[in-house]
């Protein structure tokens, strides 16, 4: 059976260093990270990646109260992402439209705070909020996209830890394929800055990202790099199959041509470089092309000293033999979005289909030896003659791995 | 403590959790739920408030009481008194 073509035609996004792609674009340009010191509940000041988007923007102050900031981070880059598709929005059958967002986690934030907000009254329970499970359930972002937006086709969120960006929009790809809806909202979003839990978890497993200087707590391939810095953030596409998209006379941003989730079945926490291959493999196989014509590699890297290490030996087992593949790295800006991650780096590599530049990742001061590439793009923009595809990795805990390939539409 | 103090810790706790509505005018007599855009998880949420904030427990089954500004103060101000 011939696969419908599957095409991006709107994105919106917030990022710690933009809430649009182009002011993003131009801060990873720009060489601009957006990392800062926030407090964190019993630790103090850390490092960390903050939104600063305006939640009034598409939301009542009682949505605001009632809901969660994975929920407003969902529907403020939804929303976005319509618009910018310049779709007809009212006029379309809302029932045909899936909503698809990838998480890392959730529901750590809200019960943090229960607890810490019945630990003010002796542990009383009574003080506990009836909120507490509409907001916790895994569902809960995407499905405040679909009460904010009237839409009544499908909803939910794709728990797969850091990969989680990219299941999100592999999802979408399989729900227009099989006919189940028109049109998709697909990404990733994250509310993880806001739970102790996860610093203190990083911090007790030595993998918390630190330096004097909070921009550059986050430092992939750096020989001094020491762990991630947590961040905020989302990033959803409006997808539609090519024929309907060219229908309406939409942009088209880029066709994903290519895609792959694969599982280490190793270990809980530390990535094994031969199943990231294997799924960098096949997802080139899914797309039928060679690893010469992928133009950029994103890394996932997230500044833990291990594991850029396993990636970059995946990498190289990959495209060790590909003079003209770059290999770029956003997270030394933003930090780690955790299940935005996957979604907002490709965000931040898409532009080059039209400028046909690559981004380089930061902070690199000392060039680990064991993370060197020939064409790892550092601390410069590099303008190449054309970028025409982009892998887009993106790994998690319990050794889930994912591959997205995009390409530049071209009739 | 008066009817009127009770209605104005009522009205206070209803800007809290509903912050759009407008709260200037609301009629005593007449249902809260009629003048604004309350759902059931905002009575709620006056519950929990009267509960933190005051020390007053609702029962499940005097919610009913709750309805308007005025049996609002009839229900509550006893309960505020007897503290």
């Amino acid at each position: 059976m011939e696969k419908s073509r599957i095409v991006i035609t709107g994105v919106g996004l917030t990022s710690p260093n933009g809430n649009n792609i182009e002011e993003y674009r131009k801060n990873l340009l720009d060489g601009v990270a957006g990392v800062q010191l926030m407090d964190v509940r019993y630790m103090g000041k850390q490092p960390a990646g903050v939104c600063d988007f305006d939640t009034k923007t598409y939301q009542t102050r009682k949505e605001l109260r009632v809901g969660t900031r994975a929920g407003s981070i969902a529907i403020y880059s939804a929303r976005e992402a319509v618009a910018s598709s310049g779709i007809d929005f009212e006029a379309f059958d809302k029932s045909r439209i899936g909503v698809y967002i990838g998480t890392t986690e959730h529901g750590n934030v809200e019960t943090e705070n229960e607890v810490y907000n019945i630990s003010k009254f002796d542990y009383d329970t009574r003080y506990w909020t009836h909120h507490h499970n509409p907001r916790t359930v895994a569902n809960n972002p995407a499905g405040e996209i679909t009460i904010n937006m009237g839409i009544t086709g499908p909803h939910y969120t794709i728990g797969a830890a850091c990969a989680a960006g990219n299941a999100g929009l592999i999802q979408a790809v399989q729900m227009l394929r099989l006919g189940e809806v028109d049109f998709a909202l697909a990404g990733g979003v994250s509310e993880s800055i806001q739970t102790f839990g996860i610093f203190a978890g990083f911090k007790s497993q030595g993998a918390l990202g630190s330096h004097e200087d909070v921009s550059k707590a986050s430092r992939p391939f750096d020989k001094s790099r020491n762990g991630i810095v947590v961040s905020e953030g989302g990033a959803i596409y409006t997808l539609e199959r090519l024929e309907d998209a060219q229908a309406r006379g939409a942009q088209i941003l880029g066709e994903i041509i290519g895609y792959r989730i694969n599982s280490d079945a190793s270990d809980y926490v530390l990535p094994n470089p031969e199943r990231q291959a294997e799924c960098m493999h096949q997802a080139l196989a899914v797309a039928g092309i060679k690893p010469g014509e992928v133009d950029i590699v994103n890394t996932h890297a997230t500044s833990t000293p291990m594991g850029d290490i396993q990636e970059i030996k995946a990498i190289r087992e990959v495209f060790g033999e590909c003079p003209t593949t770059y290999v770029n790295n956003t997270k030394s800006y933003i930090g780690h979005c955790m299940g935005a991650a996957g979604a907002l780096e490709l965000a931040g590599n898409l532009p080059s289909f039209h400028d046909n530049i690559i981004h380089p990742t930061i902070n690199v001061e000392d060039l680990d030896p064991e993370c060197a590439l020939p064409n790892l793009v550092i601390n410069e923009p590099l303008k190449v003659d054309a970028v025409k595809i982009i892998l887009n990795n993106s790994f998690g805990m319990l050794g889930i791995n994912s591959a997205l390939i995009v390409q530049k539409f071209e009739d | 403590m008066t009817e009127d103090q009770v209605k104005q810790i009522v009205i206070d706790i209803i800007k809290e959790i509903a912050p759009d509505e407008d709260t200037t005018d609301i009629k005593s007599e007449v249902a809260l739920r009629e003048q604004m855009d309350l759902d059931s998880m905002d009575f709620l949420d006056i519950v929990m408030e009267l509960r933190k904030q005051h020390g007053i427990e609702v029962p499940e089954a005097d919610y009913p009481q709750l309805a308007s500004l005025e049996s609002c103060a009839t229900y509550l101000t006893p309960k505020f008194n007897d503290k």
